[in-house]
């Protein structure tokens, strides 16, 4: 029954072995299946989440020198001297909300105490960290006026600090 | 002539419904009694007979039994909870209001879920400084002590995925700031807080994903791994009294009733060859 058959190398495999062979690479092969298709059953295709992109009224809403936090929304909409801009009010350090201080000028975080510019001046800008635990500034927003003269900021693009592109004008 | 209780019962225990459940028979003989603890499907896990000294307050404390104590009551309290609660962004902080000032005794079974589940973090904690001090994570017990620190873990898990349920102010931040301390972990930071949120925000998805790892997941692999634990309890030798230890009654035989307590490098080479308990398994 069991004959001793030689492969094409020369490598002695009774029927038994080969058998096991194909039984264990088989069951491998369907172990990685498993892996990856739990993997991609775990991470969602389709995400019910609100647009990143989200209108913030007409520009005569936010006075000169004033900074606005939308709270829905997480953005900071700011009318300086160079005109609109917007900033992510979510803190870089563990994303909790900041808040605009306007007694002290600046945007502070209520978790663990980061303090952020709201200013351009000489040694830095709008966004740029005080002190606090937070590793980056508050990243820009792309911001811009639509069709109706809305200005509409989308939350998922960054773009330059005091960069031109990033302010809108009036 | 009238039967006492006593009789009533031990007739009770010849009938064949009761034979065929509990099929040890009954008996004072140590084998009697070792079977009744070793065939009941919730007893194996533990060892057939202890030492008295063993069971006494001072050895552990008790601080395992009474973490497991407040797992029970957590069972007990969190399936009933499950009947008034949906996982769902609209309904969830409004279930919580129900079962808090609503639901006949939804305020004593919510408090005594949040009582327990704090008591039970604080007596893992107890437990095991308790078990570190003593030296009792020495040989034969380093496995255990590994599933112990798996257990903690997932008693922290189970801590964390429930703050979320409430679904208030509190909750969501929290839980912000505890993803988002996930997704400091290298490379696959930012994949790990996707898959665990379910998203990139705190939302509907996370609230479910928190709800299926509280109810569920962590739950059953909490049992999967305490089963181990107490399983390794029985198999090391029974639970761990420093009276016991063979390094400690030998100083006591040589020393008389003042023994001299070993150092744990020392007690540990010693020990290991000859410890009470492990020959016969």
């Amino acid at each position: 029954m069991a004959e001793e058959k030689k492969g094409p190398l020369g490598d002695e495999l009774s029927r038994r072995q080969f058998f096991t062979k194909l039984g264990l690479g088989s069951l491998s092969i369907a172990a990685v299946g498993t892996v990856a298709f739990s993997y991609q059953y775990l991470e969602p295709n389709v995400l019910y989440e609100p647009s990143p992109i989200v209108n913030e009224g007409k520009p005569e809403r936010y006075p000169l020198d004033s900074v606005t936090l939308d709270v829905n929304n997480a953005i900071y909409i700011i009318h300086s001297q160079e005109g609109y801009f917007s900033l992510s009010a979510i803190c870089t350090h563990l994303g909790c909300m900041t808040a605009w201080k306007p007694e002290l000028g600046i945007i502070a975080c209520p978790c663990h105490g980061s303090k952020f510019y709201v200013r351009d001046e000489d040694d830095h800008k709008a966004g740029d960290k005080i002190e606090g635990p937070a590793p980056r500034p508050l990243p820009w927003k792309r911001i811009w006026l639509n069709d109706d003269g809305d200005l509409l900021v989308d939350r998922s693009t960054d773009v330059p600090a005091q960069a031109r592109e990033s302010f809108v004008r009036v | 002539m009238a039967k006492t209780v006593d009789q009533y019962f031990n007739e009770l225990q010849q009938t064949r419904v009761w034979r065929s459940m509990f099929r040890s028979g009954t008996g004072s003989s140590t084998l009697k009694r070792a079977l009744a603890i070793q065939q009941n499907v919730f007893l194996h896990l533990f060892s057939t007979k202890a030492r008295t000294r063993v069971l006494s307050f001072s050895a552990t404390w008790y601080l395992g039994t009474l973490t497991l104590g407040t797992f029970v009551i957590l069972i007990a309290t969190g399936i009933p909870l499950m009947l008034y609660y949906h996982p769902s962004v609209p309904q969830a902080y409004a279930d919580t209001k129900d079962l808090q000032f609503v639901v006949s005794s939804g305020l004593f079974l919510r408090n005594l879920h949040r009582w327990a589940a704090h008591a039970m973090v604080f007596l893992v904690f107890a437990h095991m400084f308790k078990v570190f001090y003593r030296g009792a994570y020495r040989t034969p017990r380093e496995f255990n002590w590994v599933i112990g620190v798996i257990l903690l873990l997932i008693t922290l898990l189970l801590s964390y995925t429930g703050y979320l349920l409430p679904w208030d102010q509190l909750a969501y931040w929290a839980i912000t700031v505890g993803s988002n301390i996930a997704s400091a972990v290298p490379l696959i930071g930012d994949k790990i807080h996707f898959l665990l949120l379910g998203g990139h925000a705190v939302n509907a998805n996370a609230l479910l994903r928190f709800y299926v790892l509280h109810c569920m997941i962590l739950p059953l692999t909490a049992m999967f791994f305490v089963a181990i634990h107490f399983w390794r309890i029985r198999k090391d030798g029974g639970l761990y009294s420093h009276d016991s230890e063979p390094a400690v009654v030998r100083a006591q035989a040589r020393n008389g009733v003042a023994a001299a307590i070993p150092t744990p490098g020392k007690a540990g080479d010693e020990r290991a060859p000859a410890t009470p308990g492990t020959e016969a398994k």
